[in-house]
């Protein structure tokens, strides 16, 4: 290369050289007599679309700077999933990288191609970015995220689950857990907004514990989740999973599993190591006993807080074993017996007394129940079926869902011998309820007759259908058909044989004010041919245990028991908690469970529960 | 005559940012210098250690305005090298580009503070103004003018817009065409030559002793440059050639600086005919950006900065921030040593030159 340079040789008309720059453009330009217009893609100020944004403020939790801050704007409703907070900037902090907008969950947040923002009012520098952005002018969007950029992870680790073809033939717990890593992967998906709390009925610590997966603390993540569930293995399992629909990923992508954590956390800390971990025992005695009727998730969450505000807690079960829906309700490829037998066995360990096979009502009066406890807490649930009552249905070939899944459940324990099913089965309705019964018929059709013929009918169409989207794809994976938007017109009896189900369609579900209230086209129908149909339309309550005076002293709404917030009844010392309150949930039913102990206590103890 | 004391900085228009140098003059010599750092109030290593990794993304271009893109690399390599990420290969390339780039723009601004040491005011502003053309490939690029934000930890945040190469290529051009007028203008200029010929002249020695690395050793003749001896990004697949001098002095500085702009045009050229033109720009790290873990360990990561060899040497303990973070300004030797040895024996106005030809930039030593 060029070593030395040298000198030019000096020319007399070298200055004139300098006169060639009078006729080139100049590499300047006058601002403001020249608009300079910013890139496409200018990190300037921030606008934010109130509408999307959810307040879950992760773009404050990412700002390196701390210029972003969340502040509450009372006239924004909320929801389940949606807080009325929104971020302001202060711009004398703010560094302008965009890591907010690579970040924001909903996509909300981007950047305008603004250069410039001048003022004398230094307040004009704090500002919470809308639609509008800080000028109130119209400027085309600037930096936005894309695929490349974004800062979230939005797909979900995949559930290892047993294939198909494989799960149908037999009850084995489908869903196989997490390991360690997949735990810990899906757990650093999570940014902690929040916003899944208010949408769980138990209001469960889901940010905290996800956080002590990331962190592989699983003990210390066990003792949040024993701050409001005692069920975590149940519902780790069967949970409706509210928290999900409120994600903040699910906005643009797979919503955290959060059930399947809380599993995790659960399933691997063994059952020797939670009187260590949880250093759960009673306060103190109280000196006072309580009774609770039925063992389900209500029974069970409300004799756990009890038990540990020092009452002598007992519960009453008609069946032989503890668990009500969980143990006979739920099929057990979704629940099996022993992870359920783990929950309740630490319930029991805490010294909460079983009396089994024993239906008040019959067994024992509510009267000398109320002799033998201060207080009793109803939480008997929904264990009757409803029928659709249409002609035919009275056929004995014409079922319940909920007995038969009971007696599903006994044979596989071995408590009672095989339910007879044929080899052709209509199930009428669309929750998770139908789903259970008509994937439990089709695995013992598989056993039986080595083919599946299930088919499912229900008024509502496929957005509309109640039961879980997993589970209407597992049961259609398993070879369940099902066929939306038809309603049972007639069942169809040939010598007084079973042969079919009329159906005709249906047009709507709900009315305008959101009630159940179908209408249907009679002239359009189809025939579904069946030798066995199982309804499963719905569950209700059985009130027969409770004497008449009692009955009516109490207040109904509609099928529903009506309490207090804390369960109490208008019988001061009855309180009810679980479906016969809030409708079936098994995390509703939990919650209720919790705060029935605490109007329990309340009730024993003179005080007031809000307080 | 009487010695008397001149603090030369940190308010001085031949001070490079919030430095001073501490002066004793013995009339016109200089007799004794002191550099004296400390008025950035930052702490950029500690306040890394504080930040998640994203976060730092914002912080450390902070360390080198003219120049912030080697910031961004070298704590990517860092990191990448500690995690075991393999970065896409057309990242390979757009970082390569956005580096050359950024060096054009160093180099311009560099050169162009020689102008302001001297008297030549042309200079500045025909540098700054060629530099804001490069500015504005970063703008459509990133999204900002001058803090990038854009080398991120597995590759580029964002891949290149649409019609940027056709922006690239006239700006080249336009580039290019520039140089010979520089010679014209600023090299062959009796002051520049009269100021810079055979001024504050780094040996080969002086550069082995105080560890000077880029166009300061370059200029004594010794080709020393990472991106052939150690090529990371692109470079390895890219034809250039590495300008080197012989006399040590400002001038060849100063010159070796217009001549790699035209290395730097010419690496840019190829990479846009050979860049893919599909392909992933960066692998993500698992979980949001909020959680994410390096694993433990520890990397040292180095590139050639418009000044010379800039590296950073990153531990981490497995955590979501790293435990340590050390800057390797490429300055820092001339910076702090050089002035404190070598100045004394100098005259007053060679003290802008000298932190002007080495680009003394003041936070890689108050860092």
């Amino acid at each position: 290369m060029n070593k030395r340079l040298e000198l030019p040789k000096k020319s007399f008309w070298s200055p004139a050289s300098a006169l060639k720059y009078l006729v080139k453009k100049p590499v300047t330009i006058r601002v403001p007599k020249t608009y300079r217009e910013a890139s496409p893609r200018y990190r300037g100020f921030h606008v934010n679309d109130w509408d999307k944004c959810v307040g879950c403020g992760t773009c404050a939790e990412v700002c390196p700077t701390d210029a972003i801050h969340m502040v509450e704007f009372e006239e924004i409703p909320t929801e389940p999933g949606k807080r009325n907070w929104r971020p302001a900037i202060d711009y004398g902090r703010c560094s302008f990288c965009a890591l907010c907008v690579d970040v924001c969950t909903t996509g909300s947040l981007q950047m305008t191609r603004e250069y410039i923002h001048i003022s004398r009012d230094p307040n004009t520098f704090f500002f919470v970015p809308n639609e509008k952005g800080i000028h109130s002018v119209e400027y085309p969007v600037g930096y936005e995220r894309d695929e490349d950029s974004d800062l979230l992870d939005l797909d979900r680790v995949e559930m290892p689950v047993i294939e198909p073809q494989e799960r149908v033939t037999s009850f084995i717990e489908m869903v196989r857990g997490y390991s360690k890593e997949q735990a810990i992967a899906e757990a650093s998906r999570c940014v902690e907004c929040e916003l899944c709390r208010s949408a769980c009925p138990a209001q469960m610590h889901i940010p905290q514990y996800i956080h002590q997966i990331w962190k592989d603390n699983l003990d210390e993540g066990l003792r949040y989740l024993y701050k409001t569930n005692p069920l975590p293995e149940v519902c780790g399992r069967v949970c409706t999973h509210k928290c999900e629909t409120a994600c903040s990923i699910g906005h643009r992508g797979e919503p955290v599993a959060i059930r399947w954590l809380k599993r995790y956390i659960a399933d691997s800390v063994p059952l020797e190591r939670y009187h260590e971990i949880l250093d759960a025992k009673p306060v103190k005695p109280a000196g006072k006993s309580v009774g609770v009727i039925g063992s389900g998730p209500a029974g069970l969450s409300a004799a756990y807080y009890l038990v540990l505000m020092g009452y002598d807690v007992t519960i009453y079960e008609a069946k032989s074993r503890p668990g009500g829906v969980m143990r006979y309700g739920i099929p057990r490829y979704r629940l099996p017996d022993d992870v359920l037998d783990k929950d309740i066995a630490f319930i029991e360990s805490l010294g909460v007394r079983f009396v089994m096979n024993t239906k008040v009502g019959v067994d024992i009066t509510l009267s000398e129940l109320k002799q033998r406890h201060d207080a009793i807490v109803l939480a008997v649930g929904f264990t009757k079926g409803r029928s659709t009552k249409v002609p035919g249905s009275d056929h004995p070939m014409v079922l319940q869902a909920l007995p038969l899944l009971e007696k599903i459940r006994d044979y596989l324990r071995g408590d009672a011998p095989k339910p007879a099913v044929t080899d052709d089965v209509v199930v009428i309705g669309g929750g998770n309820v139908a789903m259970d019964i008509a994937r439990s018929v089709a695995r013992l059709q598989k056993q039986e007759y080595g083919k599946v013929s299930v088919k499912v009918a229900c008024l509502e169409s496929e957005k509309e259908m109640p039961a879980d989207k997993e589970e209407i794809e597992e049961a259609l994976e398993e070879g369940v058909e099902i066929h939306p938007t038809w309603g049972p017109r007639q069942f169809l009896v040939e010598n007084g044989e079973l042969k079919g189900v009329e159906l005709k369609r249906c047009i709507r579900v709900f009315d305008e004010k959101g009630k159940f209230n179908p209408i249907y086209n009679e002239n359009e129908r189809k025939t579904l041919t069946a030798s066995m149909v199982i309804e499963a339309i719905g569950q209700a309550p059985d009130y027969s245990l409770l004497p008449d005076e009692i009955c009516q002293k109490l207040d109904f709404v509609g099928a529903r028991l009506l309490t207090d917030e804390y369960g109490q009844t208008s019988i001061p010392w009855l309180f009810a908690a679980g479906d016969i309150v809030h409708g079936p949930d098994i995390i509703h039913a939990i919650e209720d469970g919790h705060r029935a102990a605490k109007g329990v206590d309340t009730f024993l103890t003179g005080g007031n529960a809000n307080e | 005559m009487k010695e008397f004391e001149l603090f030369f900085g940190p308010n001085h228009p031949g001070m490079h940012g919030n430095f001073s140098v501490h002066l004793r003059v013995d009339g016109d010599t200089v007799v004794k210098a002191k550099p004296v750092p400390g008025f950035l109030h930052r702490g950029f290593e500690k306040l890394m250690e504080r930040r998640l990794w994203i976060q730092n993304l914002a912080l450390i271009p902070r360390i080198c305005v003219p120049e912030p893109d080697i910031n961004e690399m070298v704590y990517a390599m860092a990191v990448e090298k500690i995690a075991g990420i393999e970065v896409p290969e057309k990242a390979h390339w757009i970082r390569t580009l956005i580096l050359e780039l950024g060096r054009i723009a160093a180099h311009l601004f560099s050169i162009g503070g020689i102008g302001g040491a001297t008297g030549l005011y042309t200079f500045p502003y025909w540098a700054t103004a060629d530099r804001d053309s490069v500015l504005d490939i970063f703008e459509h690029i990133s999204g900002a003018r001058i803090y990038h934000m854009y080398i991120i930890i597995g590759g580029v945040r964002k891949d290149l817009p649409e019609g940027i190469d056709s922006l690239i290529r006239e700006t080249m051009d336009y580039l290019e065409s520039r140089i010979p007028e520089y010679i014209d203008l600023v090299m062959k200029n009796r002051i520049i030559q009269t100021r810079l010929r055979g001024k504050l002249v780094l040996t080969r020695e002086m550069c082995e002793e105080m560890c000077i690395t880029g166009v300061g050793l370059r200029a004594t003749g010794v080709d020393y440059d990472i991106r052939k001896y150690d090529p990371y990004a692109a470079y390895e697949w890219v034809d250039f050639d590495i300008p080197v001098g012989e006399d040590g002095d400002a001038f060849t500085r100063g010159y070796l600086k217009l001549l790699e702009i035209q290395q730097s045009i010419r690496i840019i050229r190829q990479v846009l005919d050979k860049m893919p033109k599909k392909g992933p720009v960066n692998v993500k790290l698992p979980g949001n950006a909020l959680k994410w873990r390096i694993p433990p360990g520890e990397a040292y990561a180095h590139v050639e900065s418009s000044r010379g060899e800039y590296g950073y040497y990153v531990v981490s303990t497995g955590e979501t921030t790293p435990y340590r973070v050390h800057v390797r300004g490429a300055s820092y030797p001339q910076g702090l040593y050089g002035i404190e040895k070598y100045l004394p024996g100098t005259r007053i106005e060679d003290v802008p030159l000298w932190l002007g030809t080495m680009d003394v930039c003041p936070p890689e030593i108050d860092r």
